[in-house]
């Protein structure tokens, strides 16, 4: 699937992440700030990975600032910028929940 | 060879260290010579210089061993003053043996090291651009972490031998008595600097306030004192402690300050006569709220309260719910103001707090401590100084010390953010598990299994899920994952002494 | 009728966009933890909310709760995903806000219905519960309580209610009387629990206690909680008296001795015991529980 918009999801609160997507050609370019990227960085990466891997984005570029988030909260708010992203909103794609 | 913490010490680190491993949180009795300062004599009439500069000048050499205090904490401006005379000097191979390092002096201990003028540091702690610079490697010798109980003992057994200490004090008169208590920037009790003030050879008083001679109450007095110098401001009195005491209002602060005074209220030691230690943050300053309404209910009072005060605790003790407070330090202006007025608030030194090198400590006498964790493993071995980076931002403090009491609990949140608190094993090892009693988390409580004692008294409070530690560690997992496994360099950037000057663990370098 | 006998003293509201009270929800002892997806949302982020909960509720670890998630009304483009997802979820409760009608219940029973078809999960097994939040829910009260099997509950939300009413809350709770006793009458009337509205002003500890003494004392179940710190002072106005305790104690025994007897007669001192009688010591005896003033087999806790 094509990205149709920049779509972002998700604040800077604490506990929260925040990512941003954007059309892309090269695969899915990951730009990670996060102060515990050290421990989990592949992680959290990974958890979006498989949801974009779910509504078939294959190329994107994907700005995630983390702020402790827990994998839960991630997975979300990837579903959320996916759907924002397609400009499917009110579609939700029941299988990738 | 690994210590009895199961910790990997190199061994050309322990061949050059006199104590050895950790063995054992037991001190037992030997029999120790202490050390005494050079003194210079004089008579006066006043010993009042003009300038940072001039006694800098007089007084350091290159190679010596310099101390400071910190109980200006992020307030401290002498530090900065006295530090950038000795760097613009050009002074080479000093080491650096303040009782602190807080935040306020990073930038200036980085620029010294540097530039070769620190070549040693030895402190309770250090957090930030230091932290950070230290665990990327820019000393070249170890840093030396010891607690405030374990540098009391090094200064009195000569280990940490300070050639100058400049200490501020918020007065002093001509001839160097001075107080902590009195005067804009009055932080409260002394304790920490009164060691560098016994055992220094030459002793700097720098103060923003001279006072008629004589000035007392003298905590340090013009025995021990070599110079003292006027300067324009000291510190700043917003930043030295917290102006007014915020109870916390988080509601899984609150939660778990609930369980830690369950814990202490059914626990043995909860009769009259008991002493505590709850130590500052706003979950201490919750726990002392609930304590005192245990205590209000079963008519129980304290005999003391230990270690690092703030106003709760001196409400307690203007309640007559407390009877003596000894007090190492103050953490805010109620504390601080609060021991001026009262006979029933002692200031007490480093030794007398907590040196286990000593004919007893007040450490010793202790029912009840309450301390915090970056990090608590399964074998309750706690961390209180690396991050789960594996970078330095912590400080023993008292830890070590006051975790010697007779029921020792450790009050942390399950996980912070997304980072687990409860771990198969600490980054660095602190304190050593066998001195932990209990862990609070906001789930529930954990008993370290050698006390069936308090299994027994804690199994029937209502309201009071225990758990295993192993089950606590692994609720945390389940809600954070499992990190992966920090990358270290095999360079060691700090050593981790415990309170007997055995080595407990060392700090690597961090790999990026 | 789910003439469920589980203790709802407190609902705890969470708002449904954040993580951080999210994820802590569970550890502060609410007796029922309610997602909105609603009010607490903007327009924006309803998307966002549904699909945070959403995992939280797959994922995180509520131990005893119930669960209930107020999703968005049915004049709003978000309310037939909102249930999809929530059914999706395994949500204990689905609670309806703005509720007006006995037909607005049906509407969503059968949505919930059919989404328990598409999920796979056992029909009937989410239960539904419905705000009453103006004049007309208040005058439908009855029918709306009693409008499928599914219902458990119904709230007073007076925020809403009072701006219909063309007036707002006072601190002495006049202007909620005449709801409050409908709501509840509904309620008992057909056999389900009945949920006091918020307290908004978090530092009024005083007025908070004052109210919920009162709807105590008419008959609620419980109270809607805005912040964990007001769990403890609810339980504290609903836990029993020790006179209640030792009451609701003999009563139990003499069920015991009843049935040890085979008889199908309760006496306390020669005197029959009615089942009002019995139900109530058994209300009072699970209060005690829970709030620890006896242990879980009724017996006095040694202190």
């Amino acid at each position: 699937m094509e990205i149709k918009k920049t779509a972002l999801a998700g604040t800077l609160e604490s506990s929260d992440v925040q990512i941003m997507v954007s059309q892309g050609t090269n695969g899915l370019e990951f730009d990670l700030v996060s102060d515990v990227a050290k421990q989990f960085g592949e992680q959290i990466q990974a958890t979006i990975e498989d949801v974009f891997a779910a509504y078939d984005i294959h190329n994107a570029v994907i700005k995630v600032v983390d702020q402790g988030a827990l994998d839960p909260v991630i997975k979300s708010r990837a579903i959320t910028v996916c759907q924002r992203a397609l400009d499917q909103v009110d579609q939700p794609r029941w299988e990738v929940l | 060879m690994k210590n009895k913490v199961q910790r990997e010490i190199p061994d050309e680190i322990l061949s050059q260290y006199h104590d050895g491993g950790f063995q054992s949180v037991d001190f037992g009795h030997p029999t120790i010579q202490r050390v005494a300062p050079k003194v210079l004599a004089q008579t006066g009439p006043s010993k009042v210089v003009d300038s940072i500069q001039q006694v800098v000048r007089d007084t350091v050499r290159d190679g010596m061993t310099i101390s400071f205090h910190h109980h200006f904490r992020e307030g401290d401006f002498v530090f900065n003053m006295v530090m950038r005379e000795i760097i613009d000097a050009g002074y080479q191979n000093l080491s650096l043996a303040p009782s602190s390092l807080t935040n306020v002096m990073n930038d200036i201990v980085v620029e010294a090291i540097e530039k070769g003028v620190v070549t040693n540091i030895t402190s309770s702690g250090m957090r930030g651009t230091l932290g950070d610079a230290i665990s990327h490697g820019a000393l070249k010798n170890p840093v030396i972490f010891r607690s405030h109980g374990n540098r009391a003992r090094a200064i009195e057994s000569g280990e940490i031998q300070i050639d100058v200490a400049f200490l501020g004090v918020p007065n002093a008169d001509e001839m160097g008595n001075a107080n902590g208590m009195d005067g804009e920037t009055a932080f409260g009790s002394l304790g920490y600097a009164l060691m560098d003030a016994r055992y220094a050879d030459k002793l700097v008083l720098i103060t923003d306030d001279l006072k008629p001679y004589p000035n007392i109450p003298a905590s340090i007095q013009q025995t021990e004192v070599d110079y003292v110098v006027k300067v324009d401001k000291v510190g700043d009195p917003d930043k030295i402690g917290s102006g007014a005491t915020r109870f916390t209002k988080d509601p899984k602060e609150m939660q778990i300050a609930k369980m830690v005074n369950e814990v202490i209220a059914h626990s043995p030691y909860f009769q009259d006569g008991f002493s505590f230690q709850t130590g500052s943050g706003g979950a201490a300053l919750a726990v002392t709220r609930f304590l005192r309404q245990s205590m209000i209910e079963k008519q129980i009072k304290a005999s003391f309260a230990l270690g690092g005060i703030t106003k709760p605790t001196v409400d307690l003790l203007k309640e007559g719910l407390v009877a003596k407070i000894m007090d190492v330090q103050d953490f805010d202006k109620g504390a601080a103001f609060s021991m001026r007025e009262s006979p029933n608030q002692q200031e007490i030194d480093a030794s007398w707090y907590a040196d286990p090198a000593n004919k007893g400590a007040m450490v010793d006498k202790l029912d009840v401590a309450i301390l915090s964790a970056l990090e608590i493993d399964i074998d309750f071995n706690v961390n209180v100084m690396s991050g789960s980076d594996g970078v330095i931002r912590g400080a023993i403090g008292g830890h070590q010390d006051a975790a010697t009491a007779k029921l020792t609990i450790i009050s942390a949140p399950l996980v912070r953010g997304r980072i687990a608190t409860v771990v198969p094993a600490v980054t660095t090892v602190i304190t050593p598990g066998d001195s932990i009693d209990v862990l609070v988390t906001e789930i529930g409580i954990a008993i370290n299994p050698k006390r069936q004692d308090l299994k027994e008294a804690l199994a029937k409070v209502p309201g009071l899920p225990i758990y295993s530690i192993e089950d606590l560690q692994k609720r945390a997992e389940n809600l954070v994952g499992r990190p992966k496994p920090l990358a270290f360099k095999d360079r060691v950037v700090a050593l981790a002494e415990y309170r007997d000057g055995t080595l407990i663990d060392v700090i690597k370098e961090v790999q990026d | 009728m789910v003439a469920s006998e589980r203790l709802r003293r407190t609902m705890m509201f969470v708002p449904g966009n954040n993580p951080g009270l999210i994820k802590d929800a569970g550890i502060f002892g609410a007796d029922s933890i309610m997602f909105d997806l609603e009010d607490a949302v903007s327009l924006a982020e309803k998307d966002a909310a549904r699909y945070l909960v959403y995992e939280a509720l797959s994922r995180f670890d509520y131990g005893d709760a119930e669960l209930v998630v107020r999703i968005n009304g049915l004049d709003t483009p978000f309310y037939q995903n909102d249930i999809k997802a929530m059914v999706k979820a395994g949500i204990d409760v689905i609670r309806l806000p703005k509720t007006e009608s006995a037909e607005m219940v049906q509407e969503l029973e059968n949505l919930v219905a059919s989404a328990e078809q598409e999920f796979g999960r056992e029909v009937g097994s989410t239960h539904l519960m419905a705000a009453i939040e103006s004049a007309k829910g208040v005058v439908n009260a009855n029918e709306i309580a009693a409008a499928s099997d599914r219902m458990i509950g119904i709230a007073l939300s007076a925020e809403d209610y009072t701006t219909d009413m063309k007036t707002h809350r006072y601190p002495d709770g006049q202007e909620l009387l005449y709801a409050r006793n409908v709501i509840l009458h509904a309620a008992r009337a057909a056999g389900i629990a009945a949920f006091d509205t918020v307290f908004t002003n978090l530092d009024d500890e005083e007025g908070f206690i004052r109210e919920t003494k009162l709807i105590h004392q008419l008959g609620f179940d419980g109270k809607s909680v805005i912040n964990p710190r007001q769990i403890p002072l609810v339980n504290q106005v609903y836990q029993p008296s020790q006179k209640e305790i030792i009451n609701a104690q003999n009563v139990i025994m003499a069920i015991q001795a009843a049935q040890q007897k085979g008889s199908g007669v309760i006496a306390i001192n020669g005197q029959m015991v009615d089942r009002p009688v019995v139900l109530r010591a058994e209300r009072v005896m699970a209060l005690a529980k829970t709030n620890h003033l006896v242990d879980q087999e009724g017996n006095n806790i040694e202190e």
